[in-house]
């Protein structure tokens, strides 16, 4: 049986088991509701205010103004809807508010973002990247208009890696507010930066902030929200007095606890950055070495550490997932024939790559239990894989091939 | 995900290549999700005088489910008259495979089709 190979740390993190026997007691004995105001219920709650302390202090901002949700999902929803459908700003603005977000955002910002649009609510400005997957500046400055009242843009890229200039964007916006009547709050998707790079939301200069506990090896289901002390924010979730009344719902205790210790993990695991960084190279370099027409997706430079999105011309993304699966090695691939809906990878689009460019690539992402032998295995194996499934495929290239009838509605598409 | 005549399938096609002088080639692509199929004839006269699939051989850009369906639509051709290649359903080709997720059915019917436009370009000449 083959050595099982996870490199596919950006979808999802194992817990990590000091994390977890922090998180055990509050499944047992400390099992009381946070809120309860008996012994049970306080012996839970100091564990949250615990935890609200250590992402605060990870963050560098006041307890207050750090809510915990259920994950990163509901947090960029709750800050893009927050806007989106804030009756009292649209009437100080005498119009719609307007949205500026990224093409490359997570599907929940777009969508949510989507949906405040098609309310009727708002407006949005879906910024576009360059090649190498990186907003412009000078791009966002033009998009921007007197009723813009939120940027919102991830950190890490969760499918190419790229790293947005976040504290350039929010010193920009900074300078900008100074002169403008309506003030632009900045948000940033920091998920997938955190065991990365700095993210201090005073250095990012970030009104609100989200991130999820499943990406840096704490449990799923939580995540959290950074508001700024003074920041508008809409309810999402009513019925309670949890989270300072800006969230209700019982407190995911065991959950949060997990997050506050995963958190507090990550700048001691931040010293082995480097050698991660040398894993990450490592793959990238055999790939380029061992597999002709094989291309990175988005900046080499502006990359995050753990990962390589590759394109692999001549075949087809799901086919090198399964492939690899059955040797027992996990990545995976924004090709569309991987995705339930068969459309391909926005992200992939927004860099300008066409659909067979997008049904190409594969992602992987290295993570904290990642070794060199695995990347050794990874580079013995991936070569003759790519090599038999473009024996599969002979020269196919698709040059005037007009397919272009809509799917029949039978075929579970 | 797939099952087990799938893989099988994916991991050892079956008349997969290139033909050298083919009577008929169809190829087809799906632009939604990407996969491109093309399928190789050789055709000759059976024993009673009627057309049939003599050679048959496919290449595929595609997913795990785009290579099993041509490889297998391939074998169920392979022999056969051209009207009893053309009865050949989508449905026939899943049920050959055991079975395919929904979302995937759609890559069945793309070996049909690729699979007619090989004989439909052989009788255009014809």
């Amino acid at each position: 049986m083959f050595q099982k190979i996870y490199l596919d740390y950006a979808a999802t993190t194992p817990v990590d088991p000091e994390v977890f026997e922090v998180m055990r007691p509050y499944f047992f004995e400390e099992f009381g509701n946070p809120s309860s105001i008996h012994q049970f219920g306080q012996k839970a709650q100091e564990g949250v205010v615990k935890a609200r302390h250590q992402a605060a202090d990870f963050l560098n901002c006041q307890v207050n103004e750090l809510i915990f949700t259920s994950g990163a999902t509901e947090s960029n929803n709750s800050v893009i809807k927050s806007f989106g459908r804030n009756a009292e700003l649209a009437k100080s603005l005498g119009g719609k508010p307007h949205l500026i977000v990224s093409q490359v955002e997570h599907e929940c910002v777009l969508a949510s973002s989507q949906v405040v649009e098609k309310e009727g609510l708002a407006e949005v400005t879906y910024l576009p990247v360059n090649r190498e997957g990186l907003v412009e500046i000078e791009e966002l400055e033009e998009a921007i208009k007197p009723n813009t009242v939120l940027v919102s843009m991830m950190y890490v890229n969760n499918e190419i890696g790229t790293i947005q200039p976040i504290a350039e964007i929010g010193k920009f916006l900074a300078e900008l507010n100074k002169k403008r009547q309506q003030k632009i709050y900045f948000h940033s998707d920091v998920a997938q930066a955190i065991n990365y790079l700095d993210c201090d939301t005073k250095k990012l200069g970030v009104d609100f902030l989200t991130l999820s506990a499943h990406k840096i090896y704490g449990p799923k289901g939580v995540g959290a929200l950074f508001i700024r002390e003074g920041s508008p924010f809409l309810r999402f979730i009513d019925g309670g007095e949890q989270e300072f009344k800006r969230r209700a719902g019982t407190h995911n205790a065991p959950g949060i606890i997990g997050l506050g210790a995963a958190i507090n993990k990550v700048r001691s695991e931040k010293l082995k950055l480097k050698s991660l960084e040398g894993l990450r190279d490592k793959l990238i370099g055999g790939v380029s070495e061992k597999i002709s027409y094989a291309f990175l997706n988005g900046s080499r430079e502006q990359r995050v550490a753990n990962n390589a999105n590759f394109r692999f011309e001549g075949v087809e993304g799901e086919a090198v997932v399964m492939a690899l699966d059955l040797e027992g090695i996990a990545i995976s691939t924004g090709s569309a024939c991987a995705a339930r809906s068969l459309e391909p990878s926005h992200v992939l689009l927004a860099l300008g790559l066409n659909a067979l460019e997008t049904h190409s690539s594969v992602r992987f992402s290295l993570g904290r239990y990642t070794n060199g032998q695995e990347i050794d295995r990874v580079l013995d194996v991936l070569p003759k894989i790519i090599e038999r499934l473009r024996n599969i495929s002979g020269n196919i290239k698709g040059d005037g091939l007009v397919e272009r009838g809509k799917l029949p509605d039978d075929f579970g598409c | 995900m797939y099952s087990q005549k799938v893989i099988e399938h994916f991991q050892k096609p079956h008349n997969l290549g290139k033909m050298k002088d083919p009577d008929g080639v169809g190829e087809v692509g799906n632009p939604v999700c990407g996969d491109l199929m093309k399928i190789y004839i050789k055709t000759a006269k059976g024993k009673k005088g009627e057309e049939i699939i003599k050679d048959i051989k496919f290449e595929t850009l595609g997913c795990v489910a785009a290579i099993a369906t041509s490889s297998m639509v391939t074998e169920m051709a392979k022999g056969k008259t051209f009207a009893e290649a053309q009865k050949i359903k989508f449905s026939d080709v899943e049920e050959s495979l055991g079975s395919l997720p929904p979302v995937k059915k759609h890559c069945a019917d793309l070996a049909v089709r690729a699979l007619r436009a090989a004989i439909a370009d052989y009788q255009k000449i014809e």
